[in-house]
């Protein structure tokens, strides 16, 4: 009996790797028609014509790094103050409340997270955000109008409030599992509640929280709907963040319909291969951290 | 000063109570601490030694729940009205295990509290770490290997960096509770020594499970029991004639 199921769980394991493995041998396996068509050099032009049946992921590979690190940017501050406060500052059931709901958050359908862009936060982005940013910041190239609502910039603010979550959670977690003697040598040195967190805290659950970034970046690079719907799927590389761009998963759910070749789907399979492999590094990347996570222990 | 004593210095401990939430650890305490003695704290586990040191910095009140009442009294000054950061910065800490900052090298866990006073890294800062490292009896074996981790040393060579550490911000008071229990007998031995030459310079109150630790280091010995004081008095009086029959039996071993 005990062998059956040690049998059947290791059948059951393995399954999961080929799984895997199959996505990537399928990716590649339908890819292949683009690879030779473009070779290398798909990842490094911005040509997007369907009508001509030539292409090239730069667009969309600049999109979805550059709309992943500005919700970084946006999120970990925020995201790690939150978690601060919640394990070091609130009162305790207000901590578990609101570590709860923020669990909630991160369960939110993303195409809901899109509908509040498209709703609530273009509109803000048009009348309010953009026009001040154009006004005060308009000499830099990064800041030229007009104002659109949607765009880049509008993209990397939905997805930073998607990622939130993640970072608040791992982070607040980490921070309370700090042990108590850390921070009590820490106060007993005479340092404010502030300075406990920097001196003690911060540092202790360094590794947990930088997992929890890359987690979240995860999430970031591979988020389709929610980016498909503000970020303005311009093909078209601008210097500028309020202007509409593409990412990856954008595009791959907004013209698999429309890949009437077979050159063009098996582009779009290149470009979900691209994505594939980003996701996996950086996740991996995470999973490295986070394992080694334990800091070098005290005595 | 308090205008009441004007001449007291050192440490006053006058009817400390403490609690933790509903349950009363320290049923009244009164002792004295002269400027520049040991006094070493003795008694079976949980009669409230840790809990009465804590009190005099303020580190009870940092648990949740935990409260305290009673007046004490550093250099004739209510610690209560004391902010318990700069009351701190007065008064150091060492803890039962040895507590470096694991991501902080060996200079960098020294200069730790020179730099919540607000000192830059600068010769000056060099010059401290380097004095307090001395005066505990570290620097030999560390000077060349500032920049490591402070957990790459050795449990002893941790707990004199932690030493070092509190010593760095030129404390009045120093608070040792049990720092031996995690070491070995010759780290024990060394860290003995340190706090024989301490003394010179600072006031020290250590909680210690070792009676042979507490007869060797220190001038007067506090036996606690269950959260009263039993007997306090010159460490030799407490060890060769004792006054209570309490006392007697747990330094011979009848009982702890």
């Amino acid at each position: 009996m005990d062998r059956l199921f040690r049998a059947l769980t290791f059948i059951f394991a393995l399954a999961v790797l080929a799984l895997a493995a199959l996505i990537a041998f399928e990716l590649y396996r339908n890819s292949v028609l683009s690879q030779k068509a473009f070779g290398w050099s798909f990842l490094t032009r911005q040509i997007w014509d369907p009508v001509e049946e030539d292409f090239g992921a730069l667009t969309f590979i600049y999109g979805t790094l550059i709309t992943s690190a500005l919700a970084l940017l946006l999120a970990v501050p925020v995201g790690i103050g939150v978690a601060i406060f919640l394990a070091e500052l609130a009162p305790k059931p207000m901590s578990e409340v609101c570590a709860f709901l923020i669990e909630l958050l991160a369960a939110i359908p993303s195409v809901i997270y899109g509908l509040i862009g498209i709703f609530v936060i273009v509109p803000i982005m048009r009348v309010q955000v953009q026009p001040f940013l154009i006004k005060h910041l308009g000499f830099l190239p990064l800041f030229k109008g007009p104002a659109y609502g949607i765009g880049l910039l509008t993209a990397a603010l939905v997805l930073a409030i998607m990622i939130v979550p993640f970072i608040t959670t791992i982070t607040r977690e980490v921070l309370m599992s700090v042990p108590r003697e850390q921070k009590e040598a820490a106060m007993a040195l005479g340092a404010t509640r502030w300075e406990v967190v920097r001196m003690a805290m911060l540092p202790y659950a360094r590794s947990g929280i930088a997992g929890s970034v890359f987690l979240a970046l995860g999430r970031a690079l591979g988020e389709t709907m929610a980016v498909t719907m503000v970020i303005g799927n311009s093909t078209h590389i601008q210097a500028s963040l309020l202007a509409p761009g593409y990412t990856m998963a954008a595009v791959l759910a907004n013209e698999f319909a429309e890949a009437d070749s077979e050159l063009y789907t098996h582009t779009l399979i290149e470009v979900g291969l691209a994505l594939f492999v980003i996701t996996i590094i950086v996740n991996g990347i995470a999973r490295l951290i986070l394992g080694r996570m334990k800091v070098a222990p005290v005595s | 000063m308090d205008l009441m004593n004007p001449s007291a210095l050192g440490i006053q401990a006058q009817n400390v109570k403490a609690w933790f939430g509903a349950k009363e650890v320290l049923h009244g305490l009164s002792l004295e601490v002269l400027p520049k003695h040991v006094v070493a704290i003795i008694g079976p586990s949980g009669c409230g030694k840790s809990t009465f040191i804590r009190c005099l910095n303020r580190m009870h009140e940092v648990v949740p729940g935990a409260r305290m009442e009673g007046r004490i009294l550093l250099d004739g000054e209510d610690v209560s009205q004391h902010d318990p950061v700069a009351l701190r910065r007065r008064v150091g800490m060492v803890f039962q295990k040895p507590q470096p900052f694991p991501t902080m090298s060996i200079y960098d866990n020294v200069a730790s509290g020179l730099k919540l006073n607000g000192l830059r890294s600068g010769p000056q800062m060099d010059q401290i770490v380097e004095e307090s490292l001395h005066a505990a009896a570290l620097w030999d074996e560390v000077k060349d290997t500032l920049g490591k981790p402070g957990t790459s040393l050795s449990g002893g060579q941790q707990q004199r960096l932690c030493i070092a550490r509190a010593l760095a911000v030129k404390p009045d008071v120093i608070l040792m509770d049990e720092p031996c229990s995690a070491l070995d007998p010759i780290a024990t031995a060394k860290i003995e020594e340190l706090i024989y030459a301490l003394k010179k310079s600072y006031t020290i109150v250590i909680v210690t499970h070792n009676m042979h630790q507490a007869a060797r280091v220190s001038d007067e010995t506090a036996f606690f029991l269950m959260g009263e004081l039993v007997e306090f008095g010159a460490t030799s009086q407490i060890f060769t004639n004792p006054a209570h029959k309490k006392t007697e039996d747990y330094i011979s071993g009848r009982f702890g």
